[in-house]
Parts: C-alpha cells; structure tokens; sequence
C-alpha cells in the first residue's frame, strides 16, 4: 500500500491550505506598510483650509476700503459692482436683518414683496468660510491668486457691505474668527432619519 | 404535423421551410438582385478591432448645461449606466490628472501622516460596491409639460466602483479614535471641500479608482475619488488630493451657505447627506407618444438609507396605486428597475410612481414635501411625479403636480 501515506499527506496539504484560506478572509494584518511618509512640507504645500477657530489662517490683514479695490478688480465683472450679483451670485445683501431669508418670520416680514436673495450676510454661518473659499476658489479663472493681504481685504469688504463689520475694521488671523455672523443661528444637524415621517 | 404557430398568419409551413416566402418579401420589397439579401449582410463585417463602439443609430446623449450633465435615463434599460453616460457635476470643470504624479496625503489627527500613489492604493485589498450616486440639486422642472426625464432627474446614475475602503487605509495611518471628522479636498481648480463624518461614513466609504470594471472616467474623479454609498454626490469628493483628520467639521463653504437645506420652521439644515428614497418613471416619458392597448410603465427608484422594499404605480392621477415588479437583484443603496403593466383605453390619464425604502419611508408627495421644507429649499427634492397621457397618445410631464 504504497500510495496510503502520499494520499495521506496531500489531503492534510489540503487542509492547510484551507485553514490558512480562512484565516486571511478573517483578518487583514495591522498595517500593510504601504505609502510613504507625508512629511511637513508635502502637508503644508496641500493644507490651505482655514477652520472656524482660525486654524489655517496666514499672517497678514486687510480693511473694506482696501478691499473695494480689490473687488472692484477681480470679482465685481462677475458678482456685480456692489456685490449684488451678475452672471455669478449675489454677496451682499443684509436684509432680512436679524431674520433668516426663509422660514414663518421672514415670510411675515416680506409680505408681498420679492424675495430676497441669500448672500454672505443671511446665509453664510462662519466668516473664516470666506477666507477659505476665495483663497482656494475664486476668482474661477485664476484661484489662488490673490496675496493673504488681498483675500483679507476682500472679505473685510464682504463682511462690512454685508453690514456685519464696520468700515474700519481690520480682518486678521485674530479677528476673522471672532466675526459671529448672522445666519450662525439657523443651522441645525440634520434630523431625517428614514422612517414613516417625510421631514 | 402542422403547427399552429407557423398557419396563424394563413402563412404555410411549407412556405416558411423553403424559403419563398422571403425571397419573395426581398424582391417585392426592394427589387434588388437576389445576392443583395435583406434579411443578412451580403458580405463580411468590420473585422474585430481594438474598441467598440455603439450601434450607429443609437445615440444616447446627456444633456449638459454650463455646470452638470444629466443622464439620458430613458434611453437606458438597466441599472448600471455606461460610463460615458454618467452624470456630471463639477465646481470649476474636470481637470487633467497624469496617474503617474497623483498623490493622496492622509494626514491630521493620525499616528502616521502618508502619501499614497495611485498604485499605493491599487495594492491595497480592493472591494466593489454597486451603487447609485445622485447629486442633491436633483430636480429639475424648467421647461414645464416639456420636461424629460432626463430633465427632471438625470443627476442619478449607477455604477460598479471598486476601490480601497476608507477603513483600511485610517487603519493603514492609524486614525485617532478622537478624529470624528474628516475634510475630503479635492485638485480641481476649486479645490472643492467637504467634511465627513467618520463613524457615519466609515462602513461604506471608499476611495474608487475604478467604475464598471475600468478606470474612473475624467468627469467622474480620475484617477481616484471618494465614494460614499447613498449620500448626496458631492460629498463624494473627486479627484481627491488630501484627507484631513480632525475632531470637528470644518464648515466649507459647500456644507453651510450651498449644500443645506433652509426649512420651513425658519432652521436651515447642515450635513445632510443621504439621499431620500425616490422613484421616477422612464417610459412612457415626455417625448413619447403610446398607443391603445398594453403599455409596460418602467423606471427605477433608489434609496439612500437601504433597499427599496417595494415600488407603487398609479395609473389614475393617485387614487389607486398597485404594486409594480421590481427586477432582482435589489441591491442597498441601488437604482432598482421596477415595471408595471398596464392596458390603456385611451382615455386621458397620469401615471405616478412612489417608492417605499425598507425603513419604511414613502416617498412623499409634493403637498407633504412643501410643508416641511418651505418654499426656498433647493436640496435632496424628491417628490412623487408622474406623467400625463393625452387621449392623442402624447405623453407630458405632470407639473402641476410639482408646483408650488
């Protein structure tokens, strides 16, 4: 009975293989050891988002009179001379002041009349979102342009037509943040949550 | 013995057997020569060549404006859409990306901060998903009874995406337990922005590379984007450069002032991502034009919290509604393909669809919809429509049943 043990011995191999078959599909190992290390300055070339508490924001600062000429410059052919809007959307428009553009108070305040656009000062919650968004995006054909000192006066002249900052204030890294903006108070979580009820 | 079949038409069996009947058709019908047969070519084809290409009279288009482009959803027969078919959305155009210099750098609140290459992420354990991606700005209605469904919500397509889960590589940086949240950015011109949050999204979400079997197409995030299964598309971050861990949102201009949904209690709601079950008729659909007798009404409904558990036509304006067919498999988070027969007498009617997901959601009407969300919403609209049918035949789309 020579091929007893050689039977023997391939059903076992068998078997080896299917335990070891089973243990990969339970578990994947702690780490692959794939990638490379980021270092600082590969993050640094990429990490340009500023956060509400002021993370991310650059040296530098800028005030509305300084920033009407930058807007005049690079933004008004499209959002309008004062901001009221053009091929591309409206930014400045106060009303309805301390209301939200939408919602039972606001319907009240209205009455009969059109409505109005939402801009930087009703719907905007952060201000350090407008340093964030013009640098990284605006103006479309040429984003990332604009010095930390032109992107500063632009949104100090947003805020201040949106009549959220006075004229004279100077928008910084220590400033921009302790902006609170109107539409601050109207976000909520979401609370859908699928269900019989159509929220 | 003879067969029923082949004497319903008075046609003979023996006819059909030898062939007169259609030689006979060839002659009377083009007068041609005998050798130049209609009924298959005279001669060999194209020989194989290295791409194919669709059947010259079919010419499936989306339908583009100056920022999207929406799927010829009645054009389609099933659930996956070719990939040249796929909706687009894109803040500032589809950049150009050489695979051989992508990056992606996972950084923040980890243990290891890493750049992946395009094979980095290639050598990963790979997963497939199919799932739908609908953009949230999915409805449009501007051209009135003339509105397709193209039209009315084209921003929905499906695909087959493969990629490496978003778990193995937090795993691979050592994501800290404290990093509940997490900002996808992306290498487009507006170097777009969205903040996920970790433990909602962390099942499903993958980074794809891959949709129906090949490489992501430019409109859809080559070389490599995020992907989450049942949230509004735009979370799902393309041509993605760079994840940044942190312990709270970053408030991106595209989840507060776009991307939120003002309601009607005077509250504006954020982070809103899934996609809410909806439905929609593909055929009979504005521009079609149907006739007496049994018509198949078709379409698909999805749901971004689950399956579809069952899909309900009504062919008389909403005040009885039958169970539609749905097409196995039903897949979560998927375009699943419903059909409803239907014997027409010819009078004017509206047909309507509504999908009921397994949470036991029903897609709501627009009355229902209105007044939750107020007048100003422009988000994650997903009422039921329908269409209306002519006692012509010619079918429009039902807006009065949309308007406000």
């Amino acid at each position: 009975m020579t091929g007893g043990p050689r039977l023997c011995a391939s059903v076992a191999c068998g078997i080896t293989v299917a335990l070891a078959v089973v243990a990969a599909a339970q578990s994947q190992p702690e780490r692959f050891g794939i990638g490379r290390p980021a270092t600082p300055n590969a993050i640094a070339a990429l990490d340009i988002d500023v956060r509400p508490d002021g993370t991310g924001l650059p040296a530098g600062s800028g005030t509305a009179p300084g920033g009407a000429e930058v807007y005049a410059r690079r933004c008004a052919a499209c959002h309008g001379p004062k901001g009221e809007g053009g091929q591309a959307e409206p930014l400045v428009g106060p009303e309805p002041k301390g209301l939200a553009p939408f919602g039972p108070d606001y319907e009240k305040w209205r009455g009969g009349r059109p409505d109005v656009p939402f801009t930087i000062g009703n719907y905007w919650p952060f201000a350090t979102t407008l340093f964030d968004y013009i640098r990284r995006a605006m103006p479309p054909a040429s984003p990332g342009t604009l010095t930390a000192d032109e992107t500063y006066s632009v949104v100090a002249w947003l805020l201040a037509q949106n009549g959220i900052i006075a004229e004279s204030d100077v928008v910084n890294a220590e400033t921009l943040p302790r902006v609170l903006m109107p539409a601050r108070a109207w976000f909520v979580p979401d609370n859908r949550k699928g269900g019989r009820e159509a929220r | 013995m003879p067969n029923k079949r082949d004497t319903a038409d008075g046609l003979t069996r023996r006819a059909l057997l030898t062939g007169t009947l259609g030689a006979a058709v060839t002659l009377g019908a083009t007068g041609a020569p005998a050798q130049e047969r209609a009924d298959a070519a005279s001669g060999p084809g194209r020989p194989p060549n290295e791409l194919g290409t669709r059947a010259a009279a079919e010419r499936p288009k989306r339908l583009p404006s100056a920022i999207s482009s929406r799927t010829p959803l009645q054009d389609l027969h099933g659930t996956i859409t070719p990939a040249d078919l796929h909706f687009e959305r894109h803040h500032s155009g589809v950049p150009v990306i050489d695979p051989q210099r992508y990056e992606l750098v996972v950084h923040g609140m980890v243990d290891r901060p890493t750049t992946f290459t395009l094979d980095d992420l290639k050598r990963f354990p790979a997963a497939s998903r199919i799932c739908f991606l609908e953009c949230s700005g999915n409805f449009g209605r501007q051209s009135g009874e003339r509105t397709t469904a193209q039209e009315l919500c084209g921003l929905t397509s499906q695909s087959e995406w493969t990629g490496v889960r978003l778990a193995t590589l937090f795993r691979e940086v050592g994501a800290r337990p404290q990093a509940g949240w997490c900002l996808a950015e992306g290498r487009d011109a507006a170097v777009m922005t969205r903040s996920i949050p970790v433990k909602e999204a962390i099942d499903e979400a993958m980074i794809a590379y891959a949709q129906n079997g090949e490489a992501l197409r430019p409109e859809q995030g080559y070389p490599a984007r995020l992907l989450l299964p049942g949230w509004e598309g735009n979370a799902s971050v393309k041509w993605l450069r760079r994840l940044e861990l942190a312990d709270r949102p970053f408030m991106t201009r595209e989840e507060t002032s776009k991307y939120t949904d003002p309601l009607a209690d005077g509250t504006a709601r954020q982070f809103s991502f899934v996609i809410d079950a909806r439905s929609v008729i593909t055929a009979p659909s504005y521009p079609h034009t149907v006739q007496q007798g049994w018509i198949e009404i078709r379409g698909i409904a999805w749901s971004g919290r689950g399956r579809i558990q069952r899909v309900e036509v009504s062919t008389d304006g909403g005040r009885s509604w039958a169970r539609a067919e749905l097409q196995a498999p039903v897949l979560p988070k998927a375009h699943t393909a419903f059909r409803h027969l239907w014997r027409w007498d010819g009078r004017p009617s509206e047909i309507l669809s509504r999908a009921i997901d397994d949470t036991g959601y029903v897609q709501p009407e627009w009355p229902v919809l209105q007044a939750v969300r107020g007048r100003r919403t422009r988000y994650h609209l997903n009422p039921v429509t329908g269409w209306k049918i002519g006692a012509d035949g010619r079918v429009l789309f039902g807006v009065e049943r949309v308007s406000a």
